[in-house]
C-alpha cells in the first residue's frame, strides 16, 4: 500500500481543479459505506470541480456524475494527485 | 388513481435517484405523477394498471435507492417494496430497473445488487438522448448480453421505446428470467464460459453460466469426466477451465469496489467515449457561473427575488380581471334578491364574496407554481442546495433540508413529506417541524393586501417586491436558530452525512410544468376552496346573527342623535345616509356572535396592535389561513366581493378607525399582522401532515405551540418597537 508516500492527502485538503485518486480508506462507518456504494471506491479518480462559497461542501466528478460532498464529512479517505 | 384488482401480477419500477422512473412510469401507465430534475422528487410507492398484450398487470413506481442497504426513509420504503415487505407484503413479479445510461456505472451497481434477488427484470435504458447529444455510441446488444437480460432504451417524455419495452415485459412474464450477471469474472473468461455453455448445449446439456461457473471453480467437477469424451467440448472446456483458475482474482476489500469493479467494466464495454473527456459541457459552462462562490450566491438571491417581484406585479392584472367578474356578478345576482334580506346576504356576502376572495388567490398559486415547476426541472434546485449547505450547516441541517424547505413555500405539506430524503431521523425531523414557518402561498393573500395597503402606496413598487421578499426570508431566519436549538438540546442520535447528486442542466418540460400548476390549481380550489368557502358562509352567519330590527332601529336613532348634536346639521342628505349606514353597520357586527367572541379576546391581542376585528379574523383562520382575506371583507363589511386586489377592502381597512378616532392600521400593525401570519401555524392540514409523518401527536403539538408563540410574540414586539418609533 502506497501509504507512505509524501503526495498522500486528506480530502480536507482538497481544493478547486485537483484531479486525485483515491489510495486508501480508512472507515468502516456506515457513512462511509454510503460513500462506497455511490462509487468512491478505492483507484477511483476524481475531479474537484467546485468548492462552494465557505468551503464546503465540495462538487466531485467521479464515474462520469457529479457528487456534492462535505470534505469535513469524507472521513478516512486518502488521496493522492493524479496529472 | 385507477384501481387494480386483487391477484394482479405487479410490476415494479426501480432504480436511482433522478434515473427517470416517474417520468417512465407516466409514459406507460398514462399517470401525471410529479417529475422533477433532481432526486427525491417520489417519496411515496404510487401504482398504476399497465396494459400489456397478455393484459393488465399492476405497476408501482417506488421511489429512487442507491443501493439495497437503505440510508434514509424514502430508500427503506424503496427497499421494503422490491423485497416485498411491509406494508405491501408482495413481492414484484417483474422489475423494470431504470438505469441512466448517461450515468452507466453508478447504475448499473443497484442493478447489481437488485440482479442478486432473482426476479425476472427487464432494463429500460433511460437518457440514451444525452448520450446522442454527447455523441456517445451505445452497443445495446452487447450490454444486454453483459447485464443477462433485456436492455430497452427509451426517452419517457417522448414517449421513445414505451411499445418496445411493453414488449419486453410481456416477453419476460412469458418466460421468466432473472438477471445473469456475474461481477467477480473478467470478460474474457465470461466469454469463453459462454462458448463452453453454448457448446455443452448443442450436445443437449443445458446448464446456465452460473452452474458452469460453480462446477468450474469447485475441486471435483463432473464436467471433467464428460468432456474428455468429447474433444470438440474438452478443448472449450479446457480454455474455460484455465480462464477460471487463472482468472486474476480481483481481490477487493470490500463488496462495492466488487461490483464498481463490475460495472465500469460493462459500462466501457458498452459506450464508446468518443474524443477527450476533459472537455467542458454545458452544464460545466453555466455552474462556472452559477455554483460560482460570488456570482453564484448573488444569481441565486436574484434568482429569489424575481420569483416574488414576479409574483406581485404579474398577479395583479389577473386578480383584478377575477375581481371585476365576482363583483359584476354579485352585482347581478344581489338585486333578484332583493326580497328576502337574510338570504341576499347569504349568497353576495358570504356565497359569492367566499368563492371569489378564493378564487382571487389562484393567479399567485399559479405563479408560484410555475416557478417552482422551472426551477426543478433545469436542475437549479440541486444547485441552490449546494450553495446553501454551509448555511444550513450552520444550524445542523444540511443543503439537501433546503429542496424541502423550498417545496414548503408553495405548501408545507408537499416539503414535510420531502423530507423523507433527509438521511438520518435527526435533521428529518428537524425539517419537518421548521418546514411549516416558511411562508407558503396562502399566506401571500395577507400579504398582498397590506402591502398593497400600507407599503406600495407610501413607499412604491421596490420597497413592496422588497418587502414581500423579507416576509418570504422571515420563516427561513427564524428556522436557523429553532433548528439549532432543537439539534443542541432536543434530539438524539447521529447525523448522517450530506450527499446530493447534481444532475446536469436541462430545458424544462413544458408538460411537467403545466401538470404541476394545473394540479396544485386543482388541488387548491377543491381542498383548500372548500374549506373557504364554508368557512366564510359560517364567518358570515356569526357576523350577521343575532339581527334585529328593533336593534336596527334603535342604532339608526342613536346616530340620529349624534350627528345632530355633534354636526350642528338636520339628519338628512345623502352624506348623513351613508354615515348612519356605516355607524349602523359596526353596530350590528360588533353585536354579531362573532362581534362579541372578538371582543372578549381583544384584550389578548391589543398588545400586538389588534383590535377586535383583526383578532376575530386572525383567530378564525386558524383551522386554514387561506380563510382570513374573505373574513377580513366581510368583517370590515363591505360583502361580496372581497379579495386582496379590492380597493374597497383597502380602503376600508385604511378608514378603520380605533373607537378613540386613531387609525386602527398604521403601517407598524400592517407589519405587525403580516409578520403574525408569517410565523404563526395556522392549518390544520399541515398538523395532520405532521402527525402522520412522525407518527406522533407530540410534534404537532409542539409545532402549533412554538410558531403561535412565537407570532404572538414577535408581533407584539414590532407593535411596540412601532409605538417606540413614532
Ligand atoms: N433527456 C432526458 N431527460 C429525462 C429522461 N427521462 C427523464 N428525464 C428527466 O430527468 C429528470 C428526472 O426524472 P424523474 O422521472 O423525476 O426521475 P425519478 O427520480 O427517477 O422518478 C426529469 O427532469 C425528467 O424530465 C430521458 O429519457 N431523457
Ligand atoms: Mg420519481
Amino acid at each position: 500500500m502506497p501509504l507512505m508516500r509524501d503526495s498522500v492527502m486528506t480530502f480536507s485538503e482538497l481544493k478547486q481543479g485537483m484531479r486525485v485518486r483515491i489510495v486508501g480508506i480508512h472507515n468502516d462507518s456506515p457513512e462511509a459505506r454510503r460513500l462506497k456504494e455511490m462509487g468512491m471506491t478505492v483507484g477511483t479518480t476524481l475531479n474537484v470541480v467546485k468548492v462552494a462559497p465557505f468551503g464546503d461542501p465540495v462538487e466531485i466528478d467521479l464515474r462520469g456524475y457529479r457528487l456534492c460532498l462535505r470534505k469535513k464529512e469524507t472521513l478516512g479517505f486518502d488521496v493522492e494527485p493524479v496529472e | 388513481m385507477a384501481t387494480v384488482a386483487a391477484g394482479t401480477r405487479l410490476v415494479a419500477i426501480v432504480g436511482n435517484p433522478n434515473a427517470g422512473k416517474t417520468t417512465l412510469f407516466n409514459a406507460l401507465t398514462g399517470s401525471r405523477q410529479k417529475v422533477g430534475n433532481y432526486p427525491g422528487v417520489t417519496v411515496e410507492r404510487v401504482s398504476g394498471p399497465l396494459q400489456l398484450a397478455s393484459g393488465s398487470v399492476e405497476c408501482v413506481d417506488i421511489p429512487g435507492l442507491y443501493s439495497m442497504s437503505p440510508v434514509s426513509e424514502d430508500e427503506r420504503v424503496a427497499v421494503a417494496a422490491i423485497r416485498g415487505e411491509a406494508p405491501a407484503n408482495r413481492q414484484p413479479d417483474l422489475l423494470i430497473c431504470v438505469v441512466d445510461a448517461s450515468n452507466l456505472e453508478r447504475n448499473l451497481f443497484l442493478f447489481s445488487q437488485v440482479a442478486e434477488l432473482g426476479i425476472p427484470t427487464v432494463v429500460a435504458l433511460t437518457m440514451v438522448d444525452r448520450l446522442e447529444s454527447a455523441k456517445r455510441l451505445l452497443d445495446l446488444s452487447r450490454l444486454s448480453n453483459l447485464l443477462g437480460v433485456e436492455v430497452v432504451p427509451v426517452v419517457g417524455h417522448k414517449e421513445r421505446g414505451i411499445k418496445d419495452l411493453l414488449e419486453a415485459v410481456d416477453r419476460a412474464f412469458e418466460s421468466p428470467q432473472p438477471p445473469d450477471v456475474d461481477f467477480t469474472l473478467s470478460l474474457e473468461t465470461k466469454a469463453k464460459i459462454a462458448s463452453l455453455r453454448e457448446r455443452l448445449a448443442r450436445s443437449g446439456e443445458d446448464f446456465t453460466k452460473r452452474e458452469l461457473k460453480d462446477k468450474l471453480q469447485s475441486e471435483s467437477n463432473d464436467l471433467a469426466s464428460y468432456a474428455k469424451d468429447f474433444p470438440e467440448i474438452e478443448e472449450v472446456y479446457v480454455r474455460a477451465l484455465d480462464a477460471v483458475t487463472s482468472d486474476v482474482e480481483p481481490t477487493p476489500e470490500d463488496d462495492s469496489s466488487y461490483r464498481y469493479g463490475w460495472s465500469t467494466m460493462v459500462s466501457r464495454a458498452a459506450i464508446s467515449e468518443p474524443g477527450d473527456p476533459g472537455r467542458k459541457t454545458l452544464t460545466d459552462r453555466i455552474d462556472h457561473i452559477l455554483t460560482h462562490r460570488v456570482w453564484g450566491m448573488l444569481v441565486f438571491a436574484g434568482v429569489m427575488y424575481l420569483v416574488f417581484q414576479s409574483i406581485y406585479s404579474f398577479a395583479g392584472p389577473l386578480m383584478d380581471g377575477i375581481d371585476w367578474i365576482f363583483g359584476k356578478l354579485s352585482g347581478w345576482v344581489g338585486p333578484m334578491l332583493d326580497g328576502a334580506p337574510v338570504l341576499q346576504s347569504l349568497v353576495v356576502d358570504g356565497l359569492i364574496g367566499g368563492v371569489g376572495g378564493m378564487l382571487v388567490f389562484l393567479p399567485q398559486i399559479l405563479i408560484l407554481f410555475f416557478f417552482i415547476a422551472v426551477l426543478e426541472g433545469t436542475g437549479y434546485l440541486a444547485r441552490a442546495a449546494f450553495l446553501m449547505d454551509r448555511v444550513l450547516g450552520w444550524c445542523g441541517l444540511n443543503g439537501r433540508a433546503f429542496i424541502p424547505l423550498l417545496s414548503s413555500f408553495a405548501c408545507a405539506i408537499p416539503g414535510i413529506m420531502a423530507a423523507r430524503v433527509m438521511p438520518d431521523v435527526k435533521s428529518r425531523l428537524a425539517t419537518i417541524l421548521v418546514a411549516p414557518l416558511m411562508s407558503c402561498s396562502a399566506r401571500l393573500p395577507v400579504y398582498v393586501l397590506l402591502i398593497g395597503t400600507f407599503i406600495a402606496p407610501k413607499y412604491g413598487p421596490v420597497w413592496a417586491g422588497i418587502t414581500l421578499f423579507a416576509m418570504h426570508l422571515l420563516g427561513l431566519v427564524v428556522a436557523i436558530p429553532i433548528v439549532w436549538f432543537l439539534n443542541r438540546r432536543v434530539f438524539k442520535g447521529t447525523r448522517l452525512p450530506f450527499l446530493l447528486e447534481l444532475p446536469p442542466y436541462q430545458w424544462p418540460k413544458w408538460k411537467d410544468v403545466w401538470l404541476a400548476m394545473y394540479f396544485r390549481g386543482k388541488v387548491f380550489v377543491t381542498t383548500a376552496g372548500t374549506i373557504i368557502v364554508l368557512m366564510s358562509v359560517l364567518i358570515w352567519g356569526l357576523s350577521y346573527f343575532p339581527r334585529s330590527n328593533e336593534a336596527t332601529t334603535r342604532y339608526e336613532q342613536t346616530f340620529e342623535r349624534q350627528w345632530v348634536e355633534t354636526e350642528k346639521q338636520e339628519p338628512f342628505g345623502d352624506k348623513y345616509k351613508s354615515a348612519q349606514d356605516s355607524y349602523v353597520a359596526e353596530q350590528q357586527l360588533a353585536n354579531s356572535y362573532l362581534g362579541r367572541f372578538g371582543k372578549t379576546l381583544e384584550p389578548v391581542f391589543v398588545p400586538a396592535g389588534f383590535d377586535w376585528r383583526i383578532t376575530t379574523a386572525v383567530l378564525s383562520a386558524f383551522p386554514a389561513r387561506e380563510t382570513v382575506v374573505p373574513s377580513l371583507g366581510i368583517i370590515f363589511n363591505l360583502g361580496g366581493d372581497v379579495d386582496e386586489g379590492s380597493v374597497d377592502l383597502q380602503q376600508a381597512i385604511n378608514r378603520a378607525k380605533w373607537p378613540d378616532g386613531r387609525p386602527l392600521f398604521t403601517v407598524w400593525t400592517a407589519i405587525s399582522l403580516m409578520v403574525f401570519f408569517a410565523l404563526c401555524c395556522q392549518c390544520m392540514s399541515t398538523l395532520a401532515t405532521i402527525r402522520r409523518e412522525t407518527n406522533s401527536w407530540k410534534w404537532p403539538v409542539f409545532v402549533f405551540t412554538y410558531m403561535t408563540a412565537l407570532a404572538y410574540l414577535a408581533s407584539v414586539g414590532i407593535n411596540f418597537l412601532g409605538q417606540a418609533l413614532r
